[in-house]
């Protein structure tokens, strides 16, 4: 009898254990088995991107519909190659999009918002989003701001 | 001259130690009972005394660590205005360092020194070689459950340690001090990945599992079999299990997470 409870706590014991570890990948780490969601394959090219990082979030108005697969510097143009996964079922963003590198909060995660064109072509697999807008750098900002300032002065 | 030879015969003592505890470490953990069934009910006892009764210390001092750690994470935090980041701050912290060594820590205190106590009682009384003289290897029927019982029971105490952790720290944070609970956990979700994070944390609570355990086994199989040896050998693998996984823990903390 004994031996019968002693197997039962165990059991229980290695089953909290695997919980927990579920628990710690789905919550914690946001490992979602879910996740092979359909997507296609969109890139573009940024002067700069500052601090952007693989599986960052693309988003349109603040929604999610992809993230970040890759950031490669292309060699040729000196300029960041950013591929990226959207979503299949948002299969309806005209070609001339465009899309920025913007930041959550002040110091908070980069991501990139698609803002939406007028064009009656739409993205597929492969497309490039040519109208880019590099992230703010908050030292190019501030050294702007002086010499601006300086400028009006005289 | 004299300190010469000391220091020469203390050398080869400790020498002869470190090979006869390797030595010691193999046999027990390639010698299990070989009957299965008898095997498994021999390391159900032991998974149930060294992993069962270690649960409450484990989920109490986790939740608490939590608690404390998103306090101290959050008045540092509001001074810059990002509280939320409160998540990201708790949970990188206990996944990748705290609960690995401070389980290990309770675990060689709770566990370990109840081993090797009970282990160095077994020898004083003589009933390691009474199995001897039964024709039963004592390796195979005492130690090598119990090590083998440890070393599954630590990374599951640690992965609970863990998980008590965080949910201690989201009580203090969002229920307390007024996080906002999105934030919280999207903050952690954007920060933590589970290969390099979780499963790093876990493979560090299998190096010290295997380390403390291994010094909790041996030091009671190897004490002298007085009760001042006893109590000897328990302080010894308190003070050096504890010092082990320290040590161990820096090496494996340079090695995964160095690469900046």
């Amino acid at each position: 009898m004994r031996s019968k409870r002693a197997e039962l706590m165990v059991g229980c014991f290695i089953v909290l254990g695997v919980v927990a570890l579920i628990y710690l990948a789905v919550q914690v780490s946001g490992l979602a088995f879910s996740s092979k969601k359909d997507t296609y394959q969109v890139v573009a090219r940024f002067d700069d991107i500052a601090g952007l990082s693989s599986r960052a979030k693309v988003s349109i108005a603040g929604v999610e519909v992809g993230n970040v697969e890759s950031i490669t510097f292309d060699k040729e143009l000196f300029m960041a190659l950013v591929k990226m996964n959207i979503y299949s079922d948002v299969d309806n963003i005209p070609t001339d999009s465009s899309i920025a590198v913007l930041t959550s909060g002040l110091l908070g995660e980069k991501y990139l918002g698609i803002s939406i064109g007028a064009d009656d072509e739409l993205l597929t697999n492969g497309s490039e989003i040519y109208d880019t807008q590099s992230a703010l750098v908050l030292e190019t900002l501030i050294s702007q701001f002086l010499f601006k300032s300086g400028d009006s002065e005289k | 001259m004299k300190a010469i030879i000391s220091m020469g015969a203390w050398l080869f003592d400790w020498l002869e130690a470190v090979g006869r505890a390797g030595i010691f470490l193999v046999q027990s953990v390639f010698r299990l009972p070989v009957r299965f069934g008898e095997s498994v009910n021999l390391l159900v006892k032991q998974l149930y005394s060294v992993g069962v009764l270690s649960l409450v210390i484990i989920i109490v001092s986790g939740t608490f660590i939590g608690m404390v750690l998103s306090l101290q994470g959050y008045s540092i935090l509001a001074k810059f205005g990002s509280e939320e980041a409160v998540g990201q701050l708790l949970a990188l912290s206990l996944l990748r360092e705290l609960s690995p060594v401070v389980t290990a820590l309770l675990f060689a205190g709770r566990a370990g020194s109840s081993l090797t106590a009970e282990i160095g009682l077994m020898k004083a009384t003589e009933q390691l070689s009474s199995y001897e003289m039964m024709g039963v290897d004592p390796l195979r029927r005492v130690i090598a459950p119990r090590f083998i019982a440890g070393v599954i029971c630590l990374p599951l105490l640690s992965l609970i340690f863990s998980a008590s952790g965080i949910l201690g720290g989201q009580l203090v944070s969002v229920g307390w001090l007024g996080v906002y609970d999105g934030a919280f956990w999207s903050s952690m979700q954007q920060s933590v990945y589970f290969d390099t994070d979780i499963m790093n944390g876990v493979i560090k609570a299998v190096c010290f599992s295997v380390v403390v355990t291994w010094i909790a086994v041996y030091q009671g199989y190897e004490c002298v079999p007085t009760s001042e040896g006893i109590g000897k050998a328990t302080t010894r693998t308190v003070v050096l299990g504890s010092l082990a996984i320290l040590a161990l823990d820096f090496i494996l903390t340079a090695a995964m997470f160095g690469d900046f």
